[in-house]
């Protein structure tokens, strides 16, 4: 059987990958991918929890799918917003969204 | 090595290689395919935790509804058009933060004794999963439904734009 440890430094590994995306990109679309994989990353931490640690209560399976539906809702949500920001302003970065900047 | 860890690593292979392809492509069209590919990769790690039901859900969400979604806002929104610089001036922090917090995370994951049975996989049934789901988390499931559906008014709201516009 595969040790907890190596589920838990690759979901580690994915989370560093695309947190540096988040904070590296400029295209709100690009951002969100990033996040929708850091969720993945999350999940795949909730469940290795779930299946190893705690069989009986397995919280961390039923996290699992409520980060699956919370995810699902924020991602047609996210891109609801860029949509309605690439209309207002003809650009979907984040960096020229500054009206807010001082 | 056992047959298992051979395909334990070759799906993680998989995965970071298309995380990597999200985060690093100069084509955002890429980037989205790329992210087909990180996802159903993560559905086959979900398999070899023996959570096959998550790795359904995850193929259906992720797979098909979710990459769609995001190449029609890519579409709409004609990310394509943009000059190649896709990355911000911050990109040298980017990969200190990252590469920092990755280091410290792997030294802590490996550093720690975790309580229980480490490296034995105990299969949880999709009945015992429903009875959970429905007994002791009903009122979260609920709210998420709540939630799933204020999100689809408040989509249709945001994305339909103004009279006459």
């Amino acid at each position: 059987m595969i040790p907890i440890d190596r589920f838990l430094v690759l979901s580690t590994i994915l989370f560093s990958l695309v947190m540096y995306g988040v904070l590296a990109r400029r295209s709100a679309v690009l951002i969100l991918m990033s996040v929708e994989l850091m969720l993945q990353a999350v999940s795949i931490n909730f469940i290795a929890f779930a299946v190893y640690l705690s069989p009986q209560r397995f919280t961390g399976m039923i996290f699992a799918i409520f980060v699956i539906t919370i995810a699902a809702a924020e991602v047609g949500l996210a891109l609801a917003i860029i949509l309605r920001m690439y209309r207002n302003r003809a650009t979907a970065n984040v960096d020229e969204a500054d009206t807010m900047k001082w | 090595m056992t047959y298992e860890e051979v395909i334990f690593y070759a799906v993680a292979t998989l995965t970071v290689a298309g995380a990597l392809g999200v985060v690093v492509s100069r084509n955002v069209v890429h980037s989205a395919l790329f992210l087909i590919v990180a996802l159903l990769a993560v559905a086959g790690i979900f398999v070899l935790l023996a959570a096959e039901f998550l790795a359904i859900v995850q193929v259906l969400i992720y797979g098909g509804a979710v990459t769609i979604l995001i190449l029609f806002a890519m579409m709409l929104t004609r990310v394509r058009d943009l000059p190649t610089a896709v990355d911000g001036p911050q990109k040298p922090v980017a990969v200190l933060a990252a590469g920092a917090f990755m280091v410290t995370s792997i030294v802590a994951v490996l550093s720690t004794e975790w309580p229980g049975q480490t490296d034995k996989i105990n299969v949880i049934s999709f009945n015992d999963i429903g009875e959970v789901l429905y007994r002791n988390w009903a009122m979260p499931f609920e709210i998420a439904s709540l939630v799933l559906m204020v999100a689809l008014i408040g989509a249709i709201i945001l994305a339909r734009g103004e009279e006459g516009e």
